[in-house]
């Protein structure tokens, strides 16, 4: 696994990236390397979100390239959650709340008529900020959840191979394997966070988004999900809010700088680009004070 | 720019001028909530042992396997135990999964419509339903199928429903509420289903909570005598069919062997006291039974 995630990271590197601006990215030749484990790339094209009359974000444009981490940065109120959640059609679950513009997974418009929402959170999971293991499950129960939850007979041997591949997958495997009947709820916060992991990449998705994953946990226990982002990419495309600025400099290969002009206005995309260039050489002022933590 | 006076408000009054009156306060108002305390405990002791003194007395094993016996008196309330028991059991076999579908659907699919406003405002005038109106709805009800005068347990059960139907429905929201959102967007993000979201992730952690909100109501309604009077009619023999004949329970049978007492008085005022201690126990023995469910199966909510 380590090798693999070595060469993986190597070649990553040998692309040069290609997202200057999101128009660039769209180009054919802009496509990185072979994707691996079903990764996809999203577009998002103009996007407006709304809740209710109140615009959240505004004319974002971006593409989220595959095998790569992406890290959403801003200060609070400005957006990057709500946008996170509308790339897989969680946003609209808010009473009220409505998206504008166009969004597509590998070329297909996820908001596109008859397009199911639940099928579009199949192939897009996501991690939430709080720990939110099932507290009615087991762990194992809590990693076969998506197996489970979605009907169908899943055969016992199979299930046990899904979460035994998925907690290894998820860094967690040695800790719990002898408690695996326990409840989930008994974990501490960051073995409940990778328990969430890997309940979320049981199901194999192809994008993995992660809100906020770390806030709620300990620095160690940070580190070990950053470690895990840096392996997971290889298979997943992941998008990833972040209000740690060090942890976006770790942990992720693009950066997109959100921000709002001022309260009550939307949030704006002000500028993506390769992490390195954005916290050493950004090309906006606004990102420049952020970066180096003149306001936020 | 003058400076401002010096105002120490600690030295201002002697140290502890206020605390002597502080304390008096908190003195007199803890002596108060305690009497009010024990007000409202007073008439609930008094009820639990008067009809323990005056119920046990009529305790008997035959009180409890056997049917009255004629006029001459004697016998017991078997046949009122288990026409408790089978209203009882109908009636929350009708009133839960109508209870808890509604709260379902006010809780999770109602958002901010209107319908939900309106059944949520019709449920509320519901629980405050005079039993006796829910008696004769039944009774009006089954009236124009099965003709004037009839009298069955099922009419009994439809009664109670009416009354229990509202008070499931709001205990049930109260707990489909406390589920924490999260546990439903994680479960919407692994892309599952809303109903199976609903019935795999939400109906279980609130699993304890419906339950206890179940027995609660059933304790509610175990008692309720005005509608079965006129649903369920009276009747001295043992009686398990609620679609076939009269049935009687303990509640009308305390009142109607008080009412119309056999030959030896004092033995059938014996046992409608214990009729009503039976009553009390069954109630007693429901709600150790929800704190018991409560205990062992409620899920952590953070």
């Amino acid at each position: 696994m380590q090798g693999a995630a070595g060469a993986t990271r190597a070649e990553v590197e040998a692309v040069p990236s290609p997202l200057k601006t999101p128009a660039t990215a769209n180009g054919a030749d802009a496509a990185p390397g072979p994707a691996q484990g079903g990764a996809k790339r999203i577009e998002a094209h103009d996007v407006d979100l709304f809740y209710g009359d109140f615009q959240a974000v505004a004319g974002v444009s971006v593409t989220i390239e595959p095998n790569k981490a992406t890290a959403l940065i801003g200060s609070s109120g400005c957006g990057k959650t709500t946008f996170l959640r509308a790339l897989n059609r969680m946003h609209e679950l808010t009473p009220g709340a409505r998206v504008e513009g166009r969004i597509t997974l590998d070329d297909q418009d996820i908001y596109a008529k008859g397009v199911d929402p639940v099928q579009v959170r199949r192939l897009v999971g996501m991690v939430f900020q709080a720990p939110n293991p099932f507290p009615t499950m087991s762990v194992y129960e809590n990693v076969a959840a998506g197996l489970s939850l979605n009907g169908g007979r899943v055969k016992k041997a199979e299930k046990d191979e899904v979460v035994e591949r998925s907690l290894r997958g998820a860094h967690l495997w040695n800790e719990v394997k002898d408690r695996l009947d326990k409840p989930g709820s008994g974990l501490s916060g960051g073995q409940q966070q990778r328990l969430c992991i890997a309940r979320a990449i049981a199901v194999e998705p192809e994008v993995l988004l992660m809100d906020e994953p770390c806030s709620a946990l300990d620095p160690v226990a940070t580190l070990a999900i950053e470690d895990l982002i840096g392996e997971l990419k290889n298979r997943y495309t992941i998008a990833i809010v972040t209000h740690n600025m060090q942890q976006a400099a770790r942990a992720s290969d693009v950066t997109a700088f959100f921000n709002l002009e001022e309260t009550g206005k939307p949030g704006r995309l002000v500028e993506i680009g390769p992490t390195e260039r954005i916290f050493t050489s950004p090309q906006e002022q606004a990102t420049e004070d952020y970066v180096s933590g003149r306001f936020g | 720019m003058q400076a401002p006076p010096e105002t120490n408000t600690l030295l201002a009054t002697p140290l502890g001028g206020r605390l002597w009156r502080r304390k008096t306060v908190n003195w007199v108002m803890t002596g108060l909530i305690v009497a009010a305390f024990a007000i409202a405990l007073i008439p609930l002791f008094s009820l639990l042992f008067e009809v323990a003194k005056r119920g046990i007395p009529g305790l008997s094993w035959e009180f409890f396997t056997s049917s009255p016996r004629g006029v001459i008196g004697g016998g017991g309330a078997a046949h009122a135990i288990v026409g408790t028991l089978v209203i009882t059991a109908v009636t929350a076999a009708i009133s839960v999964p109508i209870g808890i579908m509604a709260a379902i659907y006010l809780t999770e699919y109602g958002g901010k419509s209107r319908l939900r406003r309106v059944l949520t405002f019709f449920v509320d005038v519901m629980t405050g339903i005079p039993s006796i109106v829910a008696g004769l709805f039944a009774f009006a009800l089954f009236a124009i199928f099965l003709g004037p005068g009839i009298r069955l347990g099922v009419m009994g059960s439809v009664a109670l429903s009416v009354l229990m139907i509202p008070i499931v429905i709001r205990s049930s929201e109260e707990v489909l509420k406390i589920v924490p959102n999260h546990l439903r967007e994680a479960s919407y993000a692994l892309g599952t289903p809303k109903w199976r979201t609903i019935v795999k992730v939400v109906l279980p952690t609130a699993f304890a909570g419906l339950v206890t909100g179940v027995m609660i109501a059933v304790a509610r309604i175990v008692g309720e005598t005005a509608p079965l009077l006129v649903t369920t009619g009276v009747v001295d023999s043992i009686n398990s069919n609620p679609f076939e004949g009269r049935m009687q329970n303990l509640a009308v049978y305390a009142y109607s062997e008080y009412r119309t007492p056999g030959v030896m008085k004092q033995a059938s005022y014996d046992r409608a006291w214990a009729a009503a201690l039976t009553l009390i126990a069954i109630v007693m023995i429901l709600n150790l039974a929800a704190r018991f469910v409560y205990r062992h199966y409620r899920t952590e909510i953070r």
